[in-house]
């Protein structure tokens, strides 16, 4: 049992990261994400982590210091938020195309315009299919567990994909939490050294990053789709170890209250804290509600959300980025077309809130609740969705 | 330049790590300059390619050109991508998961992914301090796209964004000068290079991989495609390109200036004139060509003695 201590959020993921004996950081400061770097750079430089830090000139060098040395057989980790991870967009695609086992922190800020460094998902959205696996955690605790599962994950050999672990900025980031330090000798049971698929070595050499021609880009394509669905039993198979080791279970799907909940919320990341709290307040005023967190957002977790959402009557889907001129929020429509066509599949309500940190309470989610229950025997569009709070 | 004779070229390795069977245009000089490169670093090198003319005649999946491990992740980080091979060697090394073999890194590209889009990661390389060597293969334009003028192209030469027209007679700028930008980085070694002198292109590289820390080599790799000539006239071309003091040959040691071959220069017009890219040329803009590189050929002899 490791020791329980009151600390950053980002200083924790940092000592995480170092815990998990990386050997190649490279990273360019972006707000919410810097406590992140700033630290695991104290680490370097006080000879408590034995890593090479690539203080890089940029975000899209920093994705592509992590391809090189990844690709050399190097455990990488980098960290990036918004604006941060729209510049290494285009290498964030490579990345997984060429299956490096990266592990990224991305402090979830919003995307500009106009600019704000607070808190929503728009920056994860933009790279929905990127061919990362992608979490969502919701506290601090569930930061410092997730590095280890993102690395054992990643450099499966069964795996070999990079991770993104969504940790939302400021309301995680910034904040001071009671976190459970893994003692050293468990995160060495749980993590074994890196043993990388291939590796860009004289000894054998192999070409990377081949031109694809049309002649075989489809079945490329193809293989790679299908690298991120079989890695879901090996994600599973990763929260159980973790499970067994350290006593908490971690799920694709995980839910509250909804043995006998007519209605349910579903949402991703730090909400999901408030709107435990919601729901117990709902469930004491005698509202048979409940709620279906999304932890794993890629591979996507269809039979668990099927399943989630088994005899609920009605989905109030929360979204916390835009798709302009789109069908719903990104989550919404996404679970709209997962449930499409299912026997009994219940009614969607949309949500867009807490863009770029507004605060969404307890108050706010029991009016969400209230709103949608009005519409529990209408039939809702396809394409609808409301922006909650907008003063008008 | 060491003299020596016609024979010497025999001296250098038969084995081959970017061997034939690629699809270069014929007469392609950068791709004979990557050859050479790779001969002089031999077996034990990592190669990171930019995007472009050698990624996609080396690499056309299932094939490769290249008998040494390499990578190509995009056109614009060919140094960064080499800056993370390094630094993942260098912890693997230092925390005794990979034994030490001095291995060279390379990280090379055209003169679009060196002076234009890539400067950025190239700059942030050879300023952090990477132990590894940059090759520009410089064809003066993107000539994988479709000879699209670069800030590499030279002033009036034509190319199908700086077409030769009316007004405007080709392209309207003169040449980045790449080799004074490394060199403005106070890294240990930069050098600039041609293929048609193969035993100078070679003892340089040799040399740039033996620096600690970065080098730089700026290499003119005359494209007959895209310049306009002959096949058969790309060696020629590339002597004349040196000779006419058009692009110089020299080298930067710990900020020491050399000039690898001293001759009287040629008049750039023997140079010009064969090119159709320049065919366009009034003999006003010759003039002022010959005045600029005169002026520039004096400026870099005037640092040999500095």
């Amino acid at each position: 049992m490791g020791k329980r201590i009151g600390i950053e959020v980002s200083i924790a993921a940092a000592d995480a990261i170092a815990m998990a004996n990386v050997d190649v950081v490279a990273a360019y400061p972006i707000t919410p994400q810097t406590h992140i770097v700033e630290h695991l750079a104290e680490l370097v430089a006080e000879g408590e982590l034995d890593a090479e830090f690539v203080p890089v000139e940029s975000e899209h060098s920093a994705m592509s210091v992590a391809c090189g040395s990844s690709a050399a057989g190097a455990r990488t980790f980098t960290c990036t938020s918004s604006q941060g991870l729209a510049l290494m967009n285009e290498i964030v695609f490579i990345a997984a195309s060429m299956k490096l086992p990266i592990v990224m922190i991305l402090a979830n800020r919003s995307l500009s315009g106009p600019i704000s460094i607070w808190n929503d998902h728009s920056d994860v959205m933009s790279v929905r299919d990127c061919g990362w696996i992608q979490v969502f955690v919701e506290n601090g605790q569930e930061v410092f567990d997730h590095v280890m599962f993102a690395f054992k994950v990643a450099e499966n050999k069964k795996v070999s994909l990079p991770v993104i672990i969504n940790m939302d900025g400021f309301a995680l980031t910034h904040m001071i939490e009671p976190i459970e330090y893994w003692e050293q000798e468990e995160v060495n049971q749980y993590l074994p050294d890196f043993e990388p698929v291939s590796r860009l070595h004289p000894d054998k050499p192999i070409s990377m990053g081949a031109f694809g021609m049309p002649n075989n880009f489809t079945e490329v394509k193809k293989a790679q789709d299908q690298a991120l669905r079989d890695s879901k039993p090996e994600i599973i198979k990763a929260w159980k170890e973790l499970a067994e080791l350290k006593g908490k279970e971690y799920k694709p799907v995980e839910t509250y209250q909804t043995e006998d909940a007519e209605i349910v919320f579903m949402a991703m990341g730090s909400f999901n804290e408030t709107l435990s709290l919601a729901i117990d307040e709902m469930r004491e005023a005698g509202q048979k509600v409940g709620l279906v967190k999304i932890r794993l957002w890629r591979p996507f977790p269809l039979d668990e959300i099927e399943e989630a959402v088994k005899g609920v009557k009605q989905v109030i889907v929360i979204d916390r980025a835009i798709s302009f001129g789109g069908p719903g929020g990104p989550v919404a429509s996404e679970i709209r077309s997962a449930l499409y066509g299912q026997e009994n599949a219940p009614g969607i309500t949309n949500y867009i809130c807490g863009l770029a940190g507004r605060d969404v309470t307890i108050k706010d989610f029991i009016k969400i609740y209230e709103e949608s229950k009005a519409k529990l025997h209408d039939r809702v569009r396809q394409d609808e969705y409301i922006i909650y709070g907008v003063r008008e | 330049m060491e003299p020596l004779n016609v024979y010497a070229t025999r001296l250098v390795t038969r084995k081959e790590y970017f061997v034939s069977g690629h699809k270069a245009c014929q007469g392609c000089a950068e791709a004979l300059a990557v050859r050479l490169v790779a001969k002089a670093l031999g077996k034990n090198t990592v190669v990171a390619t930019a995007t472009g003319c050698m990624e996609v005649v080396s690499s056309a999946y299932p094939h490769t050109s290249w008998d040494v491990p390499w990578i190509h992740v995009a056109f614009e980080n060919a140094a960064a991508v080499a800056s993370g091979v390094e630094a993942g060697y260098k912890a693997l090394i230092r925390k005794g998961k990979m034994e030490e073999k001095n291995t060279t890194f390379l990280a090379m590209g055209g003169d679009g992914a060196t002076s234009d889009i890539g400067l950025q990661s190239l700059s942030g390389a050879l300023e952090r301090g990477h132990d590894f060597l940059y090759v520009c293969y410089d064809n003066e334009a993107y000539m994988n796209t479709g000879i699209q003028r670069s800030s590499s192209t030279p002033y009036g030469a034509s190319t199908t964004t700086s077409p030769a027209g009316a007004l405007h007679k080709g392209q309207l700028t003169w040449k980045k000068n790449m080799a004074a930008i490394a060199v403005a980085h106070e890294i240990p070694y930069v050098a600039t290079a041609c293929p048609s002198y193969p035993m100078d292109l070679i003892q340089k590289v040799e040399k740039a991989a033996k620096m600690k820390g970065p080098a730089y080599v700026h290499i003119l790799s005359v494209c007959p495609t895209g310049w306009r000539i002959p096949t058969e006239k790309a060696i020629w071309i590339g002597r004349l390109a040196v000779e006419t003091g058009v692009f110089p040959l020299y080298e930067v040691t710990n900020g020491k200036y050399k000039i690898s071959l001293e001759s009287e220069l040629r008049p750039v017009e023997e140079y010009l004139k064969p090119q159709g890219r320049f065919r366009h040329l009034t003999p006003e803009m010759i003039v002022e060509i010959q005045e600029k590189v005169t002026a520039d050929y004096n400026k870099l002899k005037a640092k040999t003695t500095a």
